[in-house]
């Protein structure tokens, strides 16, 4: 009888974390469509006027204000908005006159592919950087790398995908041009995971592998360089703070080897803290995937957002702002508790 | 002089105010990089200020004869489209990253400190109601939030700042509000409350200021990412508007260009690089001054 509480409350705290971790989710992701509903409300443009057109008398407009929902209190056309949103109804486009959640589907595997290559370059050079910097103090490397991860933070990522597109594209021809694939082999390999390169190499199609390959590389690499200068200095900070402390010492006075000390004893500490850095760092490749896609003509929910920008499309521009935002809150959270399940000390 | 400066009892506030902004002087002129960043930050204030004697022509006047023409001693960064002097635009450029950044900075920075410190000080239902509309904020993601509001607000610069300046002030908030926690409840808050002190003297005049000097390096190390967001919006079209030489602006103009006229587009790319660059630089530097905690470290 007296165990009993007690098994309770270790079941119960699990259960309460999880909860908790839904209700901040759920008011996180209220407040990001409160945001975006919000913003659909200060735009100069009237929403009747778009439908009715301007020749339209009083009581047309009126008719059109009440079938639209519009003379309701503000709340409940908030109300009917998150329900639309949660049954995945984000209204019709202008520009594409298809909805705006079809558009987004078919559009952010184009994105999740880039960001996905960004990341794996980022993490593959940004944590042996930091690493290597930390290792060596103060040293010259050390300078290299703190330097350009500054520039990491200064470089504009539009101008470096032209200068890229200038440079590798234009006057050295090693990699394509803009645009996810060679025009000829556009379309011929069958959807499956939305991924062109990894549907070519299920259909077995070596040369649309390697054409989609050369034109996702250089927007790739260049997002994979932001992330790099981020992770990089995060991966430098942590090793600094684990270096100083008394057990590598120990590690040290016992005669281990350096690299052991390094990239065992050093680094299999930091790997926890590492999670939550890499999670933000492909969240903000989401966003950062923006500009680039515009540059490149990637056909992905960055380009769709811009393209719909320069067609008034309030719509398709709240769809996609909306989407990217709820990846980037879901990334964000999921690596918090990922970081407080594997770290020991916050359990 | 000296010795006034650095006195260990100071005899006024205002002796202790110049004391200690000598010493924080003479320290950052210890530290290269800072000493860099400052160089290029006041650099970036004089071209604003003298645009008009640096600038060998006029940022808005076309020669059309004189199109897209390289980098050459006449034209020292080539000329674009119009036969409009790159150089020249890039100078005064210099005045709308200034007004940009600057009016960015004091929008959101004392909105920000604000809600941090009231927060912080009451504590409570204001500081849950405050805090989690800041969380809000601060997990969304701030290019595409400032992208969706100057595209409701129309393009034009002025939306521009208000859009950035919505998406920034979040984490200065939350800055306040912890420096705020710590102070709250030293004895000199509780002394100058028994003196009978109203709130609002209280958060003004004594919490606020200490809040100041990490908010001052949180401020210039976020300056990089306000320039890069502003570059953003006008490369998208939403940040100023044609003919106003804002960098952002004329990469997008060179866009078309880049494979056989690089120069337009690159030219102002650099000038970008260099201004953020610095603010990093000062930024790093101040912190390793006014928070020696952190020193060495990322």
């Amino acid at each position: 009888m007296i165990a009993q509480p007690k098994r309770q409350i270790a079941l119960a705290g699990p259960v309460v974390a999880l909860l908790r971790f839904v209700l901040v989710v759920a008011l996180t992701f209220l407040g990001l469509l409160a945001l975006t509903f919000f913003i659909g409300r200060v735009v100069p443009i009237d929403p009747v006027l778009a439908v009715v057109g301007d020749r339209a008398t009083t009581e047309q407009y009126e008719a059109a204000r009440v079938a639209m929902g519009l003379d309701r209190p503000l709340i409940a056309q908030f109300g009917s908005y998150v329900w639309d949103v949660l049954n995945f109804n984000l209204g019709m486009s202008v520009s594409t006159n298809r909805p705006v959640a079809e558009d987004l589907a078919r559009v952010f595997p184009a994105t999740l592919e880039m960001a996905t290559l960004g990341i794996i370059i980022g993490v593959g050079l940004g944590i042996p950087a930091g690493v290597l910097a930390a290792a060596h103090q103060g040293r010259w490397i050390d300078q290299i790398i703190r330097v350009f991860a500054l520039l990491g933070y200064s470089v504009p990522a539009f101008w470096l995908g032209l200068v890229g597109l200038a440079i590798f594209y234009a006057a050295l021809g090693w990699v394509s041009g803009p645009g996810r694939v060679d025009i000829f082999y556009d379309g011929i390999t069958p959807t499956v995971t939305g991924l062109l390169t990894v549907d070519s190499l299920l259909d077995g199609d070596w040369d649309v592998f390697q054409s989609a390959l050369s034109h996702i590389i250089l927007p790739a690499t260049i997002l994979g360089v932001f992330s790099l200068a981020y992770i990089a200095r995060m991966t430098r900070s942590f090793m600094l703070d684990q270096l100083s402390q008394e057990y590598i010492t120990t590690a040290r006075v016992k005669g281990v080897p350096e690299w052991r000390v390094i990239w065992v004893h050093a680094f299999g500490a930091i790997r926890v803290p590492l999670i939550t850095v890499i999670g933000l760092s492909y969240a903000g490749l989401l966003e950062g995937s923006v500009m680039i896609e515009t540059v490149f003509s990637w056909p992905g929910i960055g380009n769709y957002l811009t393209t719909a920008l320069f067609n008034a499309d309030m719509n398709a521009v709240l769809g996609a702002t909306l989407v990217i935002g709820s990846v980037f809150i879901l990334i964000n959270k999921v690596s918090d508790v990922l970081y407080r399940l594997l770290d020991p000390r916050s359990r | 002089m000296r010795a006034w400066l650095l006195d260990d009892s100071p005899a006024s506030r205002g002796q202790a105010a110049a004391g200690r902004a000598y010493r924080i002087a003479g320290d950052l002129m210890r530290n290269p990089l800072a000493v860099v960043g400052s160089l290029i930050i006041l650099a970036l204030i004089l071209t604003a200020i003298f645009a008009s004697w640096i600038a060998p022509e006029s940022p808005v006047g076309q020669d059309l004869s004189n199109r897209l023409m390289p980098p050459s001693a006449e034209h020292w960064m080539g000329t674009d489209e119009l036969g409009r002097d790159i150089f020249s635009r890039v100078v005064y450029g210099a005045r709308i990253t200034l007004l940009i950044v600057g009016l960015v900075a004091v929008i959101s920075a004392p909105l920000g400190l604000l809600i941090g410190a009231v927060s912080g000080y009451f504590g409570g239902w204001t500081d849950r109601v405050l805090m989690g509309l800041t969380d809000v904020f601060l997990s969304m993601p701030k290019l595409i939030l400032a992208l969706a509001f100057a595209a409701a607000l129309g393009p034009g610069i002025e939306n521009a700042i208000i859009a950035i300046a919505i998406t920034t002030w979040p984490a200065y908030a939350r800055i306040a509000r912890a420096e705020t926690l710590t102070i709250r409840n030293s004895e000199f808050v509780a002394a100058t409350r028994l003196l009978g002190a109203s709130h609002t003297r209280l958060i003004t005049r004594h919490v606020l200021p200490l809040c100041t000097s990490s908010m001052i390096i949180r401020v210039t190390l976020d300056m990089a990412g306000i320039i890069l967001t502003a570059a953003g919006l006008g490369f998208l079209g939403l940040g100023a508007q044609p003919p106003l030489p804002e960098w952002g602006a004329m990469i997008s103009r060179g866009r078309s260009f880049i494979l056989d006229q690089w120069w337009v587009a690159t030219m102002p790319g650099f000038a970008i690089i260099v201004v953020s660059l610095g603010f990093c630089f000062l930024g790093d530097g101040l912190r390793d001054v006014l928070d020696p905690k952190s020193e060495g470290k990322s």
